[in-house]
């Protein structure tokens, strides 16, 4: 492979608990830094690049320096939703390229379950009256909705089933009862039978929006956790063997006149992260697509290139996507977000887990497994929305 | 009588759209020089960037695209509203716009994409805006 590796994971760590009253989202952040620092044998004072997507009490480009108590070379506070640790890796292996930063970090807190936020279906009003906000507001469409709308018009065009679909909630519980803080999780969150599941569970679970069902929804977490980018120099002398982004590509899509719903920010930012990772989807032993929903992976599976528009359905079915399944891509193998963490915006969790896959650390593990892909889907699938798209190559 | 969230203003790209609903209309954006339809109203041609834009009144009449049927929205204007449908509908001009389907008894068995739809404006208990809903032909 003739891919440049400039830039490596070198530390991850995942805040272990979904549930965690009383704690804020900065102490989430802090432990996480700490621990994924430890995790690549760096030292606080190693940190000269911050990436952060506004989260917690003190985030934010202008507070988190400052708390944290280092002097960054480099700040980013790009946010763009539950994509935003993938557009922040791609931004810290350009920076690290360019010499801007040598040890990056990137962190998140959240607070969601203990707060009761309702992200799926509560009402999304800012502050300030809004072009968009102003033509949607009066019809009371939740998030979910719309994923749901993304849903139904692929089923239309495409004959895509539930039942299809439910293989990726099946594939995933599979992984995450394998994971024991993702059945904490489930556990702390009083899931109904924290159990494997089967295609007729997803069936039969209540209708949230339809055509999405409960099973075919996220949870939602307290959470967080932190990544540490480092360059080639650093990274061939951390504790860890060097987890090496290859790849990378940004995207946004909107609602267009005449635009096809079914296709996501993906299908433009797939495309550039595997031309520069310079593999092609085949090839991809590990995806780590975010599951907000099951349509979101769907979608996103086929715009990365896995299958072709309108085939996903027989792709996903019947748990294709398990780990112990030869000749597919293993699918969120550490539960996703369907089963094991989702506080609101998953992107970071997609790293952590490829990283993990790449070192041959998953509670998942796929065997020899060489490449990753881990795919963000920020902002609202069939609205506005992004995706960042990180390609993940072992040492 | 419906009681949803009206539009809030000042909000220079959408206001001129909501007068209209005041008026019974429909109103969209074209392009002078080029003819493409702009939808959500803004103050540019998003495929040019040209201001040059003028305003028209939509025959009201299309086809919804998709939909999805609520069922639980934590929202107080919503909360007690029970299942109601969402949906993105093309107007026979050329442009998407979300609303949701009237007139139907059961939203999750009498609305199919491809339906035929015709707008019209639904008083609200509070606040001196009707929304367009659109209800099937």
């Amino acid at each position: 492979m003739a891919q440049e590796r400039t830039a490596a994971i070198v530390g991850v760590y995942e805040y272990p608990l979904r549930v965690a009253p009383g704690i804020s989202a900065m102490e989430v952040k802090i432990e996480s830094i700490a621990q994924a620092l430890a995790d690549a044998g760096l030292e606080w004072s190693d940190v000269d690049g911050l990436y952060d997507a506004g989260d917690g009490e003190a985030g934010g480009g202008l507070q988190l320096a400052a708390y944290l108590g280092i002097n960054p070379t480099v700040i980013d506070t790009t946010q763009v939703g539950g994509s935003s640790y993938e557009f922040h890796a791609a931004h810290a292996v350009r920076d690290i390229a360019a010499g801007k930063c040598k040890v990056a970090v990137l962190s998140y807190g959240s607070t969601s379950a203990s707060n009761r936020v309702a992200i799926g279906t509560g009402g999304r009003v800012s502050p300030a009256p809004n072009w968009q906000q102003n033509m949607e507001s009066p019809y009371g469409s939740t998030l979910i909705s719309n994923y749901a709308m993304v849903k139904q018009r692929h089923m239309h065009e495409y004959g895509t089933t539930t039942e299809q679909l439910a293989g990726i909630s099946v594939a995933t519980r599979k992984h995450a009862m394998r994971n024991p803080e993702a059945v904490k999780a489930m556990t702390d969150l009083q899931f109904v039978g924290v159990r494997e599941i089967t295609v007729e569970d997803v069936l039969e679970s209540r209708i949230v929006a339809d055509p999405l069902h409960l099973l075919e929804c996220c949870m939602i977490s307290d959470g967080g956790g932190a990544v540490v980018i480092a360059s080639a120099e650093i990274a061939r002398n951390c504790k860890k063997p060097p987890v090496w982004i290859i790849g990378s590509g940004e995207a946004t899509k909107y609602l267009e006149n005449n635009g096809d719903i079914t296709t996501s920010a993906a299908a433009q930012s797939g495309p550039i992260a595997f031309q520069e990772a310079g593999i092609n989807p085949s090839e991809i032993d590990i995806a780590m697509i975010y599951d907000s929903f099951s349509i979101t992976v769907a979608v996103c599976l086929e715009d990365l290139g896995f299958c072709a528009k309108g085939e996903v359905g027989d792709y996903v079915a019947n748990g294709r996507l398990a780990f112990d399944v030869k000749g597919t891509p293993a699918l969120n193998t550490d539960g996703g977000g369907l089963s094991s963490n989702h506080p609101g915006m998953r992107g970071i969790f997609l790293l952590f887990e490829a990283a993990r896959q790449l070192r041959g650390e998953s509670t998942s593990q796929v065997e020899g497994a060489k490449l990753a892909v881990a795919h963000g889907n920020g902002g609202l699938l069939g609205g506005t929305h992004t995706g960042g798209t990180i390609i993940l190559a072992k040492d | 009588m419906p009681n949803r969230p009206q539009p809030r203003f000042p909000e220079p790209n959408t206001e001129y759209f909501w007068e209209g609903c005041k008026e019974g209309e429909l109103r969209y954006q074209v392009n002078d020089a080029t003819g493409e339809v702009v939808f959500y109203p803004r103050m540019h041609d998003p495929k040019t960037g040209s201001r040059d834009l003028s305003w028209k009144v939509s025959k009201g009449e299309g086809t919804i695209y998709t939909f999805s049927v609520v069922r639980q929205n934590r929202m107080p204007n919503f909360i007690d509203l029970g299942a109601y449908s969402v949906a993105y509908i093309d107007l026979d001009e050329g442009f998407r716009i979300m609303s949701t389907i009237v007139g139907v008894d059961n939203p999750t068995e009498d609305i199919s994409i491809g339906q035929r739809v015709r707008v019209e404006f639904e008083k609200q208990d509070e606040g001196e805006y009707p929304i367009p809903v659109f209800r099937p032909i």
